[in-house]
This record gives C-alpha cells, sequence and structure tokens, in this order.
C-alpha cells in the first residue's frame, strides 16, 4: 500500500511531537522502575540517574517478597480485574445490544440512564455500598469488589458497545433469523465476534482502574487474605517511615500483570482495525 | 407449494405510515418484481413478508396458512440480501448448511443438498474459504446458494445486484432467471432497476409511496400504463409528458408518449423544433428537443443519426401509442 508522500519537515514535526509525548508518558514509569533498583541512599541523592554497579541494589524487590503474602496480593488483583472485566463485558454487551437492537418504550430513556453512570462517580455511594455489602456479608471477599467494579465498568461497556452494534449490518442478524439462530446465538456468534475491537478497548478503559484503585480494597476488603497489589504495597507507607525501595519495587511489580493484559487486547484491538479496513 | 396471499397490509413507524394497504396474490411458480423509488415501502413490504418486521395490520398467508405470528425461520422462506450477509466466520459450505443444521436435519442430508447447491451455482472449488476470501460476485452467489439450500416456499431477493457492478449484475440476473425456470420455486423480488424487473419478471408490482400504483406483466405495464406514475417510472428514457392543452385536447390533462413512439425529420412533421442535446449510444440515439407545442421533447431513435445541436427538425408522435391521462393522473381508456 502506497502513501502519499509528506514533506520531510511535517513529518519531522509529528514525529517530534509523538516522541514528546512518549517522552512524557513513559517518565514517572522508567523513574520508578529505575528507582526500584537503587539503594535508599541512591534514591533520595540522585533520583534520576541510573542504577551504577555501586548503587544497584535488590533490597526493595527482597523485602517485597519477603514481606506479607505479595503472591496472594497479585492473585487477589488478577481475580477481581478479570472477572469483573469479563462481568462488564458480559452484561454491558448485553445490555447494549438490547439498546441498539430492539425497538422498545424508553428505549432511549433507558441508554441515557445507563450513561449517566459515567458521569457520576461510584465512589459517591461508598457508604451505602460498605452498608449492602455489611448486609450481605459480602466484606472481606472478593465478590464484594467484583461487584463493585462490574457495576463501575457497566455505563463506558454499555455506551461504546451499544454504539459499535449499531453499525453490525442489520442483514446478517436477519439472515440469522431466517435461517433459525435464536436471538442468544444472533449476540454470541453473530455480534459479538464483530465487535470484538470495541470489546477490547472496552477491557482496557475498564481494567486500570480497577488494577489501580485503592479506595473499594480499603474499605470493602482490607482483611489479609483479600488485599490487592496496590492496598498491599501500603504497607510500607507509614505516617512517618515510609519504606521508599520496597514501594517501588512493588508498584514496579505491579506494573506487569497489567502490562500483560493489555497487550493481550490491545493486539484484539489492531487485529480488529486491520481486519475492517483490508476487507 | 408457494403461494402467497397479502391482505390489507399496513405498517406504521411511529405516526409514519410506510404501508397503506397493501392486497395481493402471488400464485405459485411466479416470479414477481416490487419495483418502486425508493421511500416506496417495498423492502419494508418484503421484511413483512419475511417476518423479520411485524405488520401494523393485515394478514400475510403463505401456501393458505396464516404466518403473522410465525418466526422467520419456520416460514418456509429464504431470502437473498443486497448486503450478501454471509456469516463472517463460517465457510462458504457452513455458510450454506447453516439453516439445515438449525433445523436439525441429518448431516448427510446437509451435505448433500449443499453439494448439489454449489454444483448449480458452480461455487464447488470456494467451499472451504471463508467469504473474505470471495469477490463481490461469488458472495452473492454463495448468498443465493444459501437460499437454494433450504428449498424454501418462497424465495426473498431484497436487492440482491445492487452491490455489483454492472457486467456482473447481468451475469448474475441471467443466472437467477436460470434458477427461477430450473427451480419453478416462487420468487419475490425487490429492486428499484427497472430494467432487472422488465427482464425478470412474470409480474410487477409498482409501488409508490406506500400504495401498489399497478400489477402486470412487465409489457402490460409498458403498453398500457395505469397512471403517470408508472407511465413515467416504467420505460427509459423516460416517458414525455406532454399538457393536454397544448395539444387543442380538452378531454384530458397530460398526454404521455414515449421517447421511442416518435419519429424525426427535417423536412415536416407535426411539431417544429430545436436540438438541444444529443446522446449518441451506438444501437440508439437520443435527442433533446425543444419544440413550440410541447416544451422540452425526449425523442429515442434506433441506430446511429446525424443531428446536431441547433438543427431544427420536426417530430411527428405515433398516435396509437399515445396515452390520456385524466385529472386524477389515472389512464383515460
Amino acid at each position: 500500500m502506497s502513501k502519499a508522500r509528506m514533506s520531510p519537515l511535517r513529518s519531522g514535526f509529528v514525529h517530534l511531537a509523538l516522541a514528546a509525548y512518549t517522552v512524557i508518558a513513559l517518565f514517572p514509569v522508567v523513574l520508578t522502575i529505575m528507582n526500584s533498583l537503587k539503594d535508599k541512599n541512591a534514591i533520595f541523592r540522585t533520583p534520576l540517574a541510573l542504577p551504577t554497579a555501586e548503587t544497584f541494589s535488590l533490597i526493595g524487590y527482597t523485602t517485597v517478597l519477603k514481606q506479607g503474602d505479595f503472591i496472594g496480593y497479585f492473585q487477589n488483583s488478577l481475580i477481581v480485574t478479570v472477572v469483573s472485566i469479563f462481568f462488564a463485558l458480559l452484561f454491558g454487551a448485553m445490555a447494549a445490544f438490547a439498546l441498539s437492537e430492539y425497538r422498545f418504550r424508553g428505549n432511549t430513556l433507558l441508554g441515557l440512564y445507563l450513561a449517566i453512570g459515567i458521569m457520576i462517580p461510584i465512589r459517591l455511594g461508598t457508604v451505602a455500598i460498605l452498608q449492602g455489602m455489611v448486609a450481605a456479608g459480602l466484606v472481606n471477599t472478593l465478590t464484594a469488589l467484583i461487584l463493585v467494579y462490574t457495576a463501575q465498568g457497566l455505563p463506558l461497556a454499555i455506551f461504546i458497545l451499544s454504539e459499535f452494534m449499531r453499525t453490525v449490518s442489520d442483514d446478517l442478524k436477519n439472515a440469522g433469523r431466517i435461517d433459525g439462530l435464536s436471538e442468544y446465538a444472533i449476540f454470541f456468534r453473530l455480534v459479538l465476534p464483530l465487535v470484538r475491537p470495541a470489546m477490547a478497548t472496552v477491557a482496557v478503559f475498564t481494567m486500570i482502574p480497577i488494577w489501580n484503585d485503592l479506595w473499594f480494597p480499603l474499605i470493602l476488603a482490607p482483611g489479609e487474605a483479600t488485599k490487592t497489589v496496590t492496598l498491599g504495597s501500603q504497607v510500607f507507607i507509614g505516617q512517618f517511615v515510609t519504606n521508599w525501595n520496597a514501594v517501588l519495587a512493588a508498584l514496579s511489580l505491579a506494573i506487569f500483570p497489567v502490562l500483560i493484559l493489555y497487550v493481550i487486547f490491545s493486539r484484539q484491538l489492531i487485529r480488529g482495525i486491520t481486519a475492517g479496513a483490508v476487507k | 407449494m408457494g403461494s402467497l396471499q397479502l391482505k390489507s397490509i399496513r405498517k406504521a413507524f411511529g405516526n409514519h405510515e410506510v404501508l397503506k394497504g397493501i392486497d395481493l396474490e402471488v400464485k405459485d411458480g411466479e416470479f414477481v418484481i416490487f419495483v418502486g423509488p425508493s421511500g416506496c415501502g417495498k423492502s419494508t413490504l418484503l421484511r413483512v413478508i419475511a417476518g423479520l418486521e411485524d405488520a401494523t395490520s393485515g394478514s400475510v398467508q403463505i401456501d393458505g396458512q396464516e404466518v403473522v405470528t410465525t418466526p422467520p425461520a419456520k416460514r418456509g422462506i429464504a431470502m437473498v440480501f443486497q448486503s450478501y450477509a454471509l456469516y463472517p466466520h463460517l465457510t462458504v459450505k457452513d455458510n450454506m448448511g447453516l439453516g439445515l443444521k438449525q433445523m436439525g436435519a441429518p448431516k448427510a442430508e446437509v451435505d448433500a443438498k449443499v453439494a448439489k447447491a454449489s454444483a448449480m451455482l458452480s461455487l464447488e472449488p470456494y467451499l472451504a474459504r471463508r467469504p473474505a476470501e470471495l469477490s463481490g460476485g461469488q458472495r452473492q452467489r454463495v448468498a443465493i446458494g444459501r437460499a437454494i439450500v433450504r428449498e424454501p416456499k418462497l424465495f426473498l431477493f431484497d436487492e440482491p445486484l445492487s452491490n455489483l457492478d454492472a457486467a456482473l449484475r447481468v451475469n448474475t440476473r441471467l443466472e437467477i432467471a436460470r434458477l427461477h425456470r430450473s427451480l419453478k420455486a416462487t420468487m419475490i423480488y425487490v429492486t428499484h432497476d427497472q430494467v432487472e424487473a422488465m427482464t425478470l419478471a412474470d409480474k410487477i408490482v409498482v409501488l409508490n409511496a406506500g400504495q401498489i400504483e399497478q400489477i402486470g406483466s412487465p409489457m402490460e405495464l409498458y403498453n398500457k400504463p395505469a397512471n403517470t406514475f408508472v407511465g413515467g417510472f416504467i420505460g427509459s428514457p423516460q416517458m414525455n409528458f406532454i399538457e393536454a392543452g397544448r395539444l387543442g385536447d380538452t378531454g384530458a390533462k397530460t398526454v404521455g408518449i414515449r421517447p421511442e413512439h416518435i419519429t424525426l425529420s427535417r423536412e415536416s412533421g407535426d411539431w417544429k423544433g430545436k436540438v438541444i442535446h444529443v446522446e449518441h449510444l451506438g444501437a440508439d440515439t437520443i435527442l433533446y428537443l425543444e419544440t413550440e407545442v410541447t416544451g422540452l421533447l425526449t425523442v429515442r431513435l434506433f441506430g446511429e443519426h446525424k443531428y446536431d445541436v441547433d438543427d431544427t427538425v420536426y417530430a411527428s408522435p405515433d398516435k396509437a401509442a399515445m396515452h390520456r391521462f385524466g385529472a386524477d393522473d389515472r389512464v383515460l381508456r
């Protein structure tokens, strides 16, 4: 595929802007990883320097792995994130299908109502959520977190997916109906595969706030058995003394699982885009 | 098997009435074409027959059975869509066999029917491919094959040729005509292209603004249009409409004459005029005249003719081929 050539000056500027953005976006991540590999004095004396032979130290990582059940925390974070994404996508896609496919009274109103969740933060309802969880006996369970995060992810999922589902050809769905596919089969076998790129987008947008969240784990599941990584790292941040080595090491470790999940989803995203364009 | 009766079908979206009482009878084995301008309700009518839309009121009977409450898959129909609507994740073979499989037919029977249909449409080399690996014409053949495999009582075609290029359209049109002859099945076909309608149909239903304007064989519509709409819609270039008063005809409101029913002469004739544009098509020459009596007039001459812009010519209509329309735009007989 040949493209119209851009003038070198213009493409130079574009690349400059992109490079600048990349540096800004990567800077905190690189800084965290860099400093997690230094000893405590070096972190404070030369925070921007690369670890050298003298300042290199894995003390942070050994502390993290020794203290507390970090593997368990990771497991909790992963379970909560993956299961929440799964339910948010499943129920979001189902609601989006109903909203985009069927004409019924109050369709637009219901769509708006579901989209309001994008604008109103779920944390406003924390007290009520906590009361509800206490009443249901779900405090200090991962289920509590999964329920809250699914609810938190739904509005955006419904909003984005219903827009995408409107673009799926009516003819295709009708062909399925004539061939005797049930509405469920049409949803799962025809529509879902076609909106996969949109699902990947939603998954990425849903995943990151869940993985990084401190608020709900702290309130709903602070017990040792249900701690997530973000909450687990807080052990090292004290009111008076903070073990920066350990905090930075924990944060560096916490980046990787989410990075892997992102790579998986973004692959889908790119594949979906090219599949549509090349046809 | 394969007759269809529609009785006073009405369909409204909100306050907007798309179908305003359609009555129609289709006999077994007939090839019926719904034709009309976009937005006339022809596709909606097809969808009502298929069961993809519910009619607001009225009755649909297939083979004498009321099917208004029957889901599409149980109506014994098959539909071919403009956008092909093939399942992108299935191979050609699975695309064609899915309907039967859903009905619970044994695998051997499905395979046999798919093999037969693909032989009919010479699709055998492509059976293992996915739709994305096929050209537009092949995709449409697969879509037709998918319909054949179901052995329906009624074939429904929704503008099946609109997405194909001109050469392919002619080929596929021939293929559909051949299929109709060999399957002897009842087919209902929607198009906005009057050439398709004229070439394929046993019976054409001309629709306009949600109502049937006329039903008849292609030649009936051409020779005896019931009103000015049908007169103008069927035939290309369009029929000339002339105010009857200008011709001294007080009994009618409009007089229609087809471009091919006018002869030209340089010496003498009924209407003197000037050539304002000429289109040389080889087989035909189409002239646009500005005449003193009739205003703008289109004339179609067969073969090549050497007329130029600004030539003065005399046009004479074939009196027997003139159509007179009354004040309500209906034909006067």
